[in-house]
């Protein structure tokens, strides 16, 4: 039961308006990590926002650990599904890091010892212990990110939901944040859900759902899916750099035993080619 | 126009608590003609140089030169209008600043308020989202119907009906799939070379400094911490690493092959191809030599 399903989901945002998601099917374990990669437009957003209960579907249902997502259910699935969105500007309410990451459990009526404790840890957790009385809006846009999935934790949510999370943020704040987060995930045993541009950050992901024009394209671990170079390529959607070397390596006669996923893997295929020749 | 900054400081809110320096000592030059990236971490004082290239702000202490524009601190600075129509910035996120009820009026209106006559406005308007790669038909449409691509589109041709001849662009991509961060990155170098414009990038992505620019500046801590061309600058990734900065990837991975299978590849900008046929060539040219 321990899932987050999607049966047959179709979803539009007005009824004149074209389906963004038709007859979408698949589950997500309660401690795997799924990327969700596709095209401005292709659905990867609009199935974020089905999952807590910010948008409903027209057809199909989706279920939280075998509870139906629907508005009178909405306030018992966000504390099993968080989420962090891309601009961390809009989701601070509080006017101390520490009201903030109290917010989310104030209203799920979380008792005040709890609270105290809980702030503690996910602030550990992301490694902001040490800013409780800042401001947030006067923190780094990395930092602001770590309070945000800080808020996120505090609620203690089974499965987090990361919306282009590290979108904005430069590349080293995008790999120590998606560290923390791959810790965290480890340690509390979480589901992540992450809707990323970032090639890099897909190929960490346990399984990939390729959305393309609101249906699931292509469902695999990342070196399926990146050993699919020319259908990602009819979709528009580029492949890692390592990907793409290794392909113009096959082309210049040097064929590898598998699709590497990071230079490290591509290093030892290319050191085995050399030494079996 | 020739950009140069000389000893050009720039402190925040000076004499107060909140008291910040922004830019120390920072100076350098840049040719007309010429595509430059500015680089730094967040904090870096990215921006704040940025806003001193069409006289949002003046320096605190040093001078700015744009073409025949001088910024300078305590002197007063007439030309300001004249420059700021030169100088076309590209604000980080662009589409949150349309207004306008349809897409040709907000085209027009940084032109307009430059007193350009409508005729003019309109051939300007048309070669604007011809560049950006808007349908004509979009122009009677409003803007906030459109995608956010198309939105930033329109943004970013108002900006082009000024016809600056300095471009500066912060951030442009960001926010973007990745094809659409290379349509526009494109569109710009495009624009670059047939306007023949000087343009300033600032970005976070490596990857477009090495894939655009002929010139590098990286800002660390407000100041000018390395300045070159790309293939010299992504050299020297230590000292890079020192100011938490990464190599582009292909450079990396060319430094990890010296490293972990001694073959020594020269990255002189080759495609993925090209770099695969020299990486094969010496991969098997190990056996020749045993």
């Amino acid at each position: 039961m321990s899932h987050i399903e999607f049966r047959n989901v179709s979803f539009r945002y007005q009824e004149d308006s074209p389906w963004v998601l038709k007859n979408v099917s698949f589950t997500i374990g309660s401690d795997e990590w799924v990327a969700i990669i596709g095209h401005n437009g292709s659905g990867k957003s609009t199935i974020a926002k089905l999952m807590n209960g910010l948008l409903f579907p027209q057809e199909g249902e989706i279920l939280v650990d075998g509870e139906t997502v629907k508005p009178d259910t909405i306030w018992n699935i966000r504390k099993r599904v968080g989420m962090v969105f891309q601009n961390p500007d809009n989701q601070f309410v509080g006017t101390t890091v520490k009201d903030d990451v109290a917010f989310g459990m104030e209203n799920h009526g979380v008792p005040r010892e709890v609270m105290i404790e809980r702030i503690q840890t996910s602030l550990e957790a992301v490694k902001m212990q040490d800013y409780e009385k800042h401001e947030p809006h006067r923190l780094s846009g990395g930092q602001k990110q770590r309070v945000a999935i800080a808020s996120v934790l505090a609620v203690s949510p089974q499965y987090i939901i990361l919306d282009e999370a590290t979108a904005m943020l430069d590349p080293k704040g995008r790999k120590q944040i998606m560290r923390t987060i791959r810790d965290v995930q480890e340690e509390q045993n979480l589901a992540l859900i992450t809707i990323t541009h970032d090639l890099q950050e897909v190929t960490e992901a346990n399984r990939v759902l390729v959305m393309n024009e609101g249906e699931v394209w292509m469902e695999g671990g990342p070196r399926d899916i990146f050993s699919k170079k020319d259908q990602l390529k009819e979709i528009g959607l580029d492949t890692p750099f390592v990907s793409q070397l290794a392909e113009q390596l096959g082309h210049a006669g040097i064929k590898l035993s598998r699709e590497p996923l990071h230079h490290e893997e591509l290093l030892e295929e290319l050191w085995t080619f050399r030494s079996n020749m | 126009m020739d950009i140069s900054f000389e000893h050009v400081s720039y402190t925040y809110q000076p004499g107060s608590p909140f008291e910040y320096r922004a830019l120390h000592d920072v100076s350098f030059s840049i040719p007309s003609g010429s595509f430059v990236a500015i680089i730094g971490h967040t904090g870096s004082g990215k921006s704040t140089l940025l806003q001193h290239l069409n006289g949002l702000l003046v320096p605190t202490s040093g001078t700015v030169t744009i073409g025949d524009y001088r910024l300078k601190a305590d002197e007063k600075n007439k030309q300001l209008r004249k420059l700021r129509e030169k100088v076309g910035v590209v604000f980080q996120y662009p589409e949150h600043q349309l207004f306008e009820e349809t897409v040709a009026k907000d085209i027009a209106f940084g032109p307009e308020n430059f007193g350009v006559d409508a005729k003019e406005i309109d051939k300007r308007t048309k070669e604007a989202i011809r560049a950006t790669k808007l349908p004509e038909e979009l122009l009677e449409r409003s803007p906030f119907d459109l995608s956010g691509g198309q939105m930033r589109r329109v943004a970013i041709s108002g900006v082009l009906a000024m016809n600056p001849e300095v471009l500066v662009l912060d951030e442009p991509t960001a926010g973007l799939d990745p094809s659409g961060q290379r349509e526009i990155m494109d569109m710009f170098y495009d624009l670059h070379h047939e306007k023949q414009l000087t343009t300033v990038l600032v970005t976070h992505s490596m990857e477009d400094a090495l894939a655009y620019a002929d010139h590098i500046i990286i800002l660390n801590e407000g100041e000018v911490y390395m300045e070159g061309p790309p293939l010299d600058i992504f050299q020297h990734q230590d000292k890079l690493e020192k100011v938490q900065l990464d190599v582009p990837e292909v450079i990396e991975f060319v430094t990890k092959a010296k490293h972990k299978l001694g073959i020594e590849l020269d990255y002189t900008g080759q495609s993925v191809a090209e770099l695969a046929k020299d990486l094969a060539q010496k991969v098997r040219g190990g056996r020749d030599h045993e």
